[in-house]
Parts: structure tokens; C-alpha cells; sequence
């Protein structure tokens, strides 16, 4: 430690520096830090602008993508539309409630997927050697991989998530208040972080096998098939995966019992954003592939 | 100034036999073997040098490359870059070098060449004045022009070699690593692409490390040689070491390929 310490700001900190110097360097390294991220957060942005770019480039396959995407969760829909045809009420759940677990899950999902492409898609740059490139650029590999794919044409999830928002949340019964609609932010940044976890976990996979692996699947694309339903309608044992393995419940189960009235325990607000946390063992895995990356071919 | 000392590195590589037999087999039980790169290679390459890294395919060129820009860890061994260990350091690090690999593109595939080159500008961090001037410096030299408004997708091999290389030296490294910069290109393109690295040397006292397969270029470009086999060092000298006999260069080393084994 004392030695990065020594290599960053080129000689050795006196430990008889009066405060307001160490103060001085405090705020100077908050700055330093602040813009350090306006500045990843600015190129961010560019990489957006040149995969939207790039996108453009070939606007029939763009459009039909979009409408493809909606169709996929459109049919989704179509299947819990019939379910409550027949049924009134799923485990207590009315079809309405059902909706806005669907919407917000969906929502969670395509946002992690339009924003974190580049981890799903991550095998072939691992394959073909072109993550040496990412290597070679004096930036984050994380924010580079990101850059790398931004897939606009999950805009055809959205659609379909925005269309149930807007049909049940005005029918759900929800008194909205300040309270409700904050967990559904909650909701949606913790589902969004935890589904870009996962992604990078699969990325990181691609280190050591250089092929995608498709059982990671179950956790992306199953969970969001799955996830149209409050996770302890698959019982205990889901609901328990759900909570403390691979926590969807913090993004979906437990805050929607507060917002649709079956819980009043205000901790459930702030739940979603434990999901958060997620990151960090994705992150720590991420990071032990990048080490164990070697290269391919000439 | 470049330092590496015994460095060495080896990968496991999966063996197996041809047939779908063999294959299903390997699903199983698969036979690793260790191939050896890199055995105690050592070698010095001071500031503003154009040194030229020759040895047959497989020799361990490119792993070398791949070392000194921080993309692999080496087993063993100590390297140096400017007082920076690449692998460590690597962000640091790769902000003074420029890296071109010859058999991949940098540019991005659907928008005009200026595009990527703007948002390598973001990437480096490179200032709006020093960027200017780069750029024009290097549209001029590489007779860029009219290239860098169309995609990269539609440039020849040899149009998009140039746009390679500017893209690698719009942030000015004082260190540049080519692999195989003149692979497949024409002999329109390899003159134009040398007489840059020349120039650009001169002009920059820019270190450049190039591996290549064409004598020409090394014959053009530099007067020191490292050749390695196998994963070691033969020889390090100049080009008349090589040419004793001052016949053609091709043969020349071949013969020296085959006097070494390799």
C-alpha cells in the first residue's frame, strides 16, 4: 500500500503534515476523483453516439430488430393475458398487480441489456483477440467493453414495458403516493444494476471457457420470462434462491408487496437498492478474469 | 528506453486429433500441452531506436508485442518500458505507446474514420490544440484527405493501414509497437507505409519496434535486427550481419532461419 502511495503522488507523504495540507490534498483527490468520472461519464456518451451511429447505418435491420423485440415481450404478454382469462387470480395477485411486477421486471431487464450489451456480447471479443485492443487504451476496461455495444434496438422491450405501465398502473389499485413511486425508481435502478451484474459475470466466464455459455441464460433471459410473476408464486424454495443467491426478490418480490399495499414496512422502499451490491462480487470476478486473460492468436 | 530481461512465457494449448471421434473425446479429456513462447528473452532498445523483429511464425514476435503493451503478464522475467512495468501499470503505460496490429482493425466498422478518431481523442484525453495538430500533421503525411469521411468498411486494406497508423500516434507516444504493419498490403501501400514509419521516426525520434515477414521493410526501415526463434533470442545485430554475402535478402534468411533450426 504505502508504496502505490509513494508511485502516485511521486514522493513519500510526511506524516508531520500539518492538517489543512492534508485537508488541501483531500479536496484536491475529491476533485480529481469527480472529474475523473465526469470525464468517463462524457466518453461514455461518445461511445453511445458512435454505436448509435453506427446503428443508423443500416435502418431496416434497426427498424425490424425493434419490432421483433416487442413482439418476443408482446407474446410474453399474450400468455398472462390468457392465463387471467381463465384464472382470476394468481396466488392472490390480480392480473393487474401481475402487469406492473411485469412491466417493472421487463423495464429492469432492457435498460441492463441495452446499456450492458457488451458483457452478453463479450465472447467473441474474447474469442477473436480484439479485447487486446481494450487493453491497449489507457481507460477503464469496464466502461470500454460497455462502450464497445449499445443496443438501441431494445427499445421494442421498452415500448412493451412502458405500454403495461401505462395500462396498470392507473388500474393496479395503488394509492400512488411519494413513497410508491420512489420504490418503483428503487426498483428499477436496483433491477437494472443486478441484471448488469449478471451480464458481467457471464463476460467473465468467456475468460476461462472463450465461449459464451448458454446456462447463463437461465439467469438473463430466464429470469426475465419468469419474472412476469412475483417470485414466491414458484414457492419457498425459489423465493429463498431469489433472496439471498441471486437476489431478484430485492428488485421485485418484496418492494412490490409494499407498493401494491400487502406490506407496510417502509425498509421495503429502500430495499431495491441493497441489489446494488451485486455489483461487487461481479465486479471482484470480472476483474479475476481479466487477470487470467490470455491473449489469441497472431 | 525498453528493457526486457529473461522473460518467458508459456501457454497451455489444447491437442487433438482431426475427426468429429477425436473431438467428442476431447469433450471429456482433453490433452494439454505446454508450448514455450518466450524462454529468457533479454533484450535493450534505447530512445528514438527503429528496431525490426524478425523470426518465423510461431517464434514468439507477437508475444513480445503483446508483453511490452501491457496486454500479457510474462512468467517470468523483468520488463521495463520508460521505467514502467506494463502489465503493472497498465493505463499509464499505455498512454505513451501507440500499438498497431496488422491483421486487426481499430477503427470502428460503420462510421467515417474521422468519427473513431474524435472519440480516440476522448480516450487519450488529448487536448483540442495538440489534437488539431496531429491530425493535420498526419492527414498530411499519410495523404489522409478525402479517407477520413468515408466508413471504414468501404477503405482498401492499404487506405485503412494509414488510417490505422494515424489512429495509433494521434496521442503522440514517444514508443511504437507494429505487428505486421505491411501484411497484404500492395507495393504502392508498403512504400507509402514505410516512408511514414522513416519519417515519423526522424521527425519524432519515435522508438519503433516493428515485426514483420517482408525483408523489404527491414531493409528499408531499420538498421538493427532481432531475430527470434523459438521462443529465444539468435541474434541481435545489424542488417550487414545478416547480409554477409550480400545476396538477396530473402535467402538470406532463410538460410540463417535454417542454420538456427527454427
Amino acid at each position: 500500500m504505502p508504496k502505490n502511495y509513494r508511485d502516485k503522488n511521486g514522493d513519500v507523504p510526511t506524516n508531520n503534515a500539518t492538517g489543512d495540507v492534508s485537508k488541501n490534498t483531500m479536496a484536491q483527490d475529491e476533485s480529481s476523483f469527480v472529474a475523473k468520472k465526469t470525464s468517463a461519464l462524457k466518453l461514455w456518451m461518445r461511445y453511445i453516439g458512435i454505436n448509435v451511429r453506427c446503428t443508423m447505418q443500416y435502418k431496416t435491420s434497426f427498424f425490424m430488430m425493434v419490432l421483433g423485440q416487442f413482439f418476443v415481450s408482446f407474446s410474453v404478454f399474450l400468455g398472462v393475458y390468457f392465463m387471467f382469462q381463465r384464472f382470476h387470480s394468481v396466488k392472490g395477485y390480480t392480473y393487474q398487480e401481475v402487469l406492473l411486477c411485469f412491466a417493472v421486471f421487463l423495464m429492469e431487464f432492457s435498460i441492463a441489456e441495452m446499456v450492458a450489451r457488451g458483457f452478453d456480447s463479450f465472447s467473441s471479443m474474447v474469442r477473436t483477440g480484439s479485447f487486446d485492443q481494450v487493453l491497449v487504451r489507457p481507460r477503464n476496461e469496464v466502461l470500454q467493453v460497455l462502450g464497445s455495444k449499445f443496443e438501441l434496438t431494445r427499445i421494442g422491450r421498452m415500448l412493451q414495458a412502458l405500454l403495461m405501465f401505462v395500462y396498470a398502473i392507473p388500474r393496479c389499485g395503488v394509492d400512488w403516493n411519494f413513497a410508491k413511486v420512489l420504490t418503483l425508481l428503487f426498483m428499477l435502478i436496483g433491477g437494472t444494476a443486478l441484471f448488469s451484474g449478471i451480464f458481467m459475470i457471464y463476460a467473465a466466464f468467456c475468460f476461462f471457457t472463450l465461449e459464451g455459455l448458454e446456462f447463463m441464460n437461465v439467469f438473463t433471459d430466464g429470469a426475465r420470462e419468469h419474472g412476469k410473476y412475483p417470485i414466491d408464486v414458484y414457492g419457498k424454495k425459489m423465493l429463498f434462491f431469489g433472496t439471498f443467491i441471486i437476489p431478484y426478490a430485492l428488485v421485485q418480490y418484496y418492494p412490490l408487496t409494499y407498493v401494491i399495499g400487502k406490506n407496510d414496512n417502509p425498509l421495503l422502499i429502500f430495499l431495491p437498492l441493497l441489489a446494488l451490491l451485486f455489483l461487487l462480487p461481479s465486479y471482484a470476478f470480472w476483474r479475476f478474469g481479466v487477470r487470467s486473460y490470455c491473449s489469441s492468436g497472431s | 528506453m525498453i528493457t526486457m530481461e529473461n522473460v518467458s512465457k508459456s501457454y497451455k494449448v489444447a491437442k487433438r486429433n482431426a475427426g468429429f471421434g477425436e473431438a467428442w473425446k476431447s469433450l471429456f479429456h482433453r490433452e494439454y500441452e505446454t508450448i514455450h513462447a518466450l524462454k529468457n528473452v533479454s533484450f535493450t532498445i534505447n530512445d528514438g531506436e527503429m528496431v525490426g523483429y524478425i523470426g518465423p511464425n510461431g517464434a514468439g514476435k507477437s508475444s513480445t508485442i503483446k508483453i511490452l503493451s501491457g496486454i500479457l503478464t510474462p512468467d517470468d522475467g523483468t520488463v521495463l518500458v520508460d521505467g514502467r512495468i506494463p502489465y503493472k501499470d497498465r493505463i499509464r503505460h499505455v498512454k505513451e505507446i501507440g500499438v498497431v496490429f496488422g491483421q486487426r482493425s481499430q477503427l470502428w466498422w460503420d462510421v467515417p474514420v474521422i468519427d473513431s478518431f474524435e472519440l480516440l481523442k476522448d480516450i487519450y484525453s488529448i487536448s483540442p490544440q495538440s489534437y488539431k495538430q496531429n491530425l493535420e500533421e498526419l492527414t498530411e503525411l499519410l495523404d489522409l484527405g478525402e479517407l477520413l469521411r468515408s466508413p471504414a468498411r468501404q477503405l482498401s486494406l492499404g487506405q485503412r493501414m494509414r488510417c490505422e497508423l494515424a489512429a495509433s500516434l494521434l496521442h503522440n507516444p514517444r514508443i511504437l509497437f507494429l505487428d505486421e504493419p505491411t501484411i497484404g498490403l500492395d507495393a504502392v501501400s508498403k512504400l507509402a507505409v514505410r516512408d511514414f514509419i522513416r519519417k515519423r521516426n526522424q521527425l519524432h525520434k519515435t522508438t519503433v519496434l516493428l515485426t514483420t515477414h517482408d525483408m523489404q521493410d527491414i531493409e528499408a526501415l531499420s538498421d538493427r535486427i532481432i531475430l527470434i526463434g523459438k521462443g529465444e533470442i539468435l541474434m541481435d545485430g545489424t542488417l550487414d550481419d545478416i547480409k554477409k554475402g550480400g545476396e538477396n535478402i530473402d535467402e538470406t534468411i532463410a538460410e540463417l532461419y535454417r542454420s538456427f533450426d527454427v
